[in-house]
């Protein structure tokens, strides 16, 4: 196969998946089934587009002048295509437990519009120019709405509006005034290694045009544009999958990566000292969200500042403007994609399994749910940052990016972020395991949730082992 | 036959006017509407895409007499992208009219109304075509008047449209005043109206005070009629309370040929080296644009009735077309030209498919449309792409307009005005989410009346919906046009 046909296949298959939902919609088994087995065939494309050596541009419409919809497979795109289409069938499987298991409605129009939403995500990642990248970024927002209103009770449908509200304001505001103006500055939106930018502006403005896009990236949702995250904790839990590991909060940090270098050229950034600014705002964005995580009791919001903390990391990586700190940060998306889909999976189990939401209520319940909590401190060591788990890796190269570009104090940040991740998350994992029970559960016996959800957080907790050993294939080389 | 089509698609709404008064008959008289209306549009087509292929400037002399004699009619590349908009919409709109018109207007008057309907698009489409400035007067009064008159026709079901369309009508008057009196300075000063003529001979008096004068008068009527921020006060109510075909309409095109005038006037008269003209109207024109962005953007969002609330819309979207021509460039002009091409159609689809509910329930309220999502979704879908257009979503129209538009204002470095355009760009979405949220996710309430939908309400909504989303995806010939459009009247690059 061409890689054109690759990334054709990748942007219609979640299309075709999504029409084939409405088709079937009056038979779930055979629904369900054909979406997992799209995503099977998509996850496939994904790994044989990421073998392959960067390929040529794919050039679709144009809707005017110098205004192209077109696709170009760069290292960057295809790993954030590979994480999104490998997970995509793990979800889905999970989604189909869930969904039944916890008993929601309109199942139909959920898995139709999770599959959109995964489309817009390859979209994003692949896309070869800002136009582009812009334009499926918002339909990656507006085909997400409806998933976090899903239960369409009075505060999901307040959260919807915090959601929909924060991350079109921020994108109609200041990222397409960002994109515009390079449009108007440099005559192309095209993506280019090293960069589009150097010599057609004045050193001084770099740091405004990056805040155009810092701020204008809501889905990054760095600090103090994170507050839909939180917000968007009263949708299903396989939506909180898709929006911290899979799809929308990826989009957002691979958006900022993207663009720092492919736009900005990470280079330019290092020599102008454009990016100084954003090292220490994520800085502060990783420990505030860790501060604010240890105060949430609620297990999902936990999850979710700690997501908030973990993004800062992706955008530490673009700001420090070195090769192993992007490389880092690249690396981080799938070491934290996985870790992250696994804490969110076994949030999800242990609702499904025994209506708990609370950690306070969770003393003892390891030992009722085994795999589930294994499969948890998997999930959370990897987010820490522990040896032999994914994200060691990507937090060593941060620190060695922060050495190479003289930031000591990001050292020291790094750090703390790491023994704060160890208290929060470290709590959830002693409680479960050796705490004295407290969940009122009559019996001791083990009582895991449906095969269907326990068997794709098993699998994601071990993608981040796997990872760990497979990282060859994962360091990036973006020179400079 | 070819030779004449410029003169032809004026002459067949305006003679067929009395001829649909004469027939009586209402089902006649609105498939004689729809016959010279598509007529029309099947010439201005014609027109565009021979204006295209040759880049020539068709010139029709009128009786056979040349300028600056007899008046002539112009085909140029900006009346022939602004012409089918006008006879496109106005076609649509005739195809829905029939049941608007059946649900909204006593019988007796059906035929009448055809006829003014017609006269009021043989006036717009005389201002767009004309080359003589004082036959563009003489358009302006004929579609104003029936269009004055075809608001008035809302009062059996409204009696508000009675003091709408006189309040219309004085400001109307007001503007066409203050137009024809620059006029007639313009004629003091040079003895001549055709535009080329003026032109020519204004250069020789261009820095008297009776030229700045007459451009200050002219410029003024033609904000009133185009409803510039602060005089926009007779749109609101002479859109909502107008019987609902006028309303898509007017809402459509009617504003839409005085930003044309003006364009026409301002640039191919005065012209861009005026003295004082890029200092003092420009800058004039871009505060008067955002603010009118604001202040539209703000009354949209407290609105609750449908029809004010995108009326309200209008004064926004009408100040980002100020805007582009406030920016006085090449670049400027053409997005005022995408823009007014874009708006017309996705009004066009508002209005339409709010007609479509508002024919039925006679008001369309919030509350007449809550939970309508699940009854009438494909109406109820042409307001959703048509409002989503309205923010500027990409795959939209909109949002090619915005593009161009923020592009204009960047290149002159207007960073924060264009700051400020995405602010009131991005405020459209509390006003269209409002609008979705009731529609699709809450409950309809229990009593409320059952809507219904068939063919006739929302396929005229949907060819300009198919047309929003066409012109978004495909935007190059639009954009090639404008850009055309716009070099009638400034040069420079691309």
């Amino acid at each position: 196969m061409a890689a054109d046909t690759l990334i054709l296949a990748l942007l219609g298959l979640p299309l075709l998946a999504s029409a084939l939902v409405l088709v079937l919609r009056d038979k779930p088994n055979l629904r369900d089934g054909q979406a997992l087995l799209i995503g099977l065939i998509t996850a496939a494309c994904a790994i044989e587009l990421y073998g392959r050596p960067a390929g040529d541009t794919l050039f679709i419409l144009s809707l005017a002048d110098g205004l192209d919809i077109s696709f170009t497979p760069e290292p960057l795109g295809k790993l954030f295509a590979l994480v999104a289409g490998v997970l995509w069938p793990v979800a889905t499987l999970y989604t189909v437990g869930y969904m039944r298991g916890a008993g929601e409605q309109n199942h139909t129009r959920f898995m139709f519009f999770y599959a959109i939403a995964i489309h817009a995500a390859m979209g994003i990642a692949l896309s070869g120019n800002l136009l582009t990248l812009f334009v499926f970024y918002e339909i990656l927002t507006f085909s997400t709405y409806p998933l976090v209103t899903h239960k369409g009770t009075p505060e999901a449908m307040r959260a919807g509006r915090i959601y929909l509200g924060i991350l079109v304001a921020s994108s109609v505001i200041l990222l397409l005034f960002g994109v515009i103006g390079i449009w108007v500055l440099t005559g192309t939106l095209d993506f280019a290694a090293g960069g589009i930018l150097a010599g057609h502006i004045d050193p001084f403005y770099v740091p405004l045009l990056l805040a155009l896009f810092a701020f204008g990236i809501g889905k990054a949702a760095l600090m103090p544009l994170h507050r839909w995250l939180p917000a968007a904790m009263v949708a299903p839990t396989p939506v909180s999958a898709l929006l911290h590991a899979v799809a929308v909060v990826k989009a957002g940090v691979f958006t900022v990566l993207k663009v720092a270098v492919y736009v900005f050229g990470i280079d330019f950034l290092r020599e102008t000292g454009s990016s100084d600014w954003l090292v220490w705002l994520a800085s502060f964005s990783i420990l505030a969200a860790s501060i604010v995580a240890m105060s949430k009791t609620n297990l999902k919001a936990r999850l979710a500042y700690s997501t908030i903390s973990q993004l800062g990391y992706i955008v530490l990586g673009a700001a420090l403007a070195t090769s192993l700190a992007a490389s880092g940060a690249a690396l981080h998306i799938a070491a934290h994609a996985a870790g992250k889909i696994t804490l969110f999976f076994c949030a999800g189990a242990i609702y499904v399994a025994h209506h708990l939401t609370d950690i306070k209520q969770m003393n003892g319940l390891g030992r009722v749910m085994p795999v589930t909590f294994t499969a948890f401190a998997l999930g959370a060591l990897s987010i820490i940052g522990v040896p032999p788990l994914a994200g060691a890796w990507s937090k060593i190269m941060l620190m060695g990016g922060a050495l190479d570009n003289g930031h000591l104090l990001v050292l020291a940040v790094l750090m703390i972020s790491s023994l704060l991740n160890l208290v929060y998350l470290g709590e959830i994992v002693l409680r479960g395991f050796f705490a004295k029970p407290s969940h009122g559960l009559k019996s001791e016996a083990v009582q895991e949730a449906p095969l269907t959800m326990v068997l794709p957080l098993c699998l994601t907790a071990l993608m981040s082992l796997a990872l760990f050993f497979a990282i060859d294939m994962f360091i990036l080389d973006f020179g400079g | 036959m070819m030779q004449h089509l410029p003169i032809l698609q004026v002459l067949l709404p305006l003679l067929g006017a009395p001829l649909a008064a004469l027939l009586r008959h209402r089902d006649m008289a609105w498939g004689l509407a729809l016959l010279l209306t598509g007529a029309a549009f099947l010439i201005s087509i014609i027109l565009f895409s021979q204006q295209q292929m040759t880049g020539e400037t068709l010139v029709y002399d009128l009786g056979g007499w040349p300028a600056p004699i007899g008046i002539v009619y112009v085909i140029d590349a900006a009346s022939a992208l602004v012409l089918p908009v006008i006879s496109g919409i106005a076609f649509v709109a005739t195809i829905a009219a029939r049941r608007l018109v059946e649900a909204e207007i006593d019988a007796r008057d059906h035929a009448l109304f055809y006829a003014a309907w017609l006269l009021t698009i043989a006036g717009m489409l005389g201002q767009v075509t004309t080359g003589d400035a004082f036959n563009i007067f003489v358009f302006l009064e004929i579609s104003s008047l029936s269009a004055y008159a075809l608001v008035a026709m809302g009062a059996g079901r409204d009696r508000r449209a009675l003091p709408a369309a006189f309040n219309y009508l004085i400001l109307g008057t007001v503007g066409a005043t203050f137009y024809v009196i620059g006029l007639g300075l313009l004629y003091m000063l040079t003895g001549t109206l055709n535009l080329v003529d003026l032109s020519d001979r204004l250069a020789d008096v261009q820095s008297t005070r009776a030229a700045f004068t007459a451009l200050a008068f002219i410029a003024l009527g033609l904000f009133l009629k185009m409803a510039l921020f602060p005089l926009h006060f007779w749109l609101v109510p002479a859109y909502a309370h107008a019987p609902s075909a006028v309303s898509a309409l007017m809402a459509a095109t009617a504003t839409k040929v005085s930003v044309y005038v003006l364009i026409r006037l301002v640039f191919g008269v005065f012209g861009i080296d005026f003295p004082g003209l890029a200092d003092a109207v420009g800058l004039l024109v871009l505060t008067l644009g955002i603010a009118g962005a604001f202040v539209g953007t703000l009354a949209a969002i407290l609105e609750t009735d449908l029809k004010k609330l995108f009326a309200q819309s209008s004064i926004a979207q009408l100040g980002y077309m100020a805007i582009g021509i406030g920016a006085m460039s090449a670049t400027g002009l053409a997005a005022a030209f995408i823009h007014l091409f874009n708006h017309a159609l996705m009004k066009g689809a508002l209005f339409l498919a709010i007609g479509a509910i508002a024919a039925q329930v006679g008001r369309a309220g919030m509350g007449t449309i809550q939970g309508a999502g699940r009854q009438i979704p494909l109406t109820m879908t042409a307001i959703l792409v048509g409002g989503l257009a309205l923010i500027g979503v990409p795959l939209t129209a909109g949002f090619i307009s915005k593009l161009y538009l923020v592009r204009a204002l960047l290149e002159q470095d207007f960073w924060l005005l264009a700051a400020l355009t995405f602010i009131s760009s991005a405020l459209a979405l509390a006003y269209v989410w409002k609008i979705i949220e009731t529609a699709w996710l809450k409950e309809r309430p229990k009593g409320a009346p059952v809507l219904v939908e068939t063919p006739v309400h929302y396929v005229p909504a949907w060819l300009m919906v198919i047309a929003t989303i066409g012109f978004g995806i495909f935007a190059s010939p639009l954009v090639d046009a404008a850009y055309a459009a716009a070099h009638v009247f400034i040069g420079g690059a691309r």
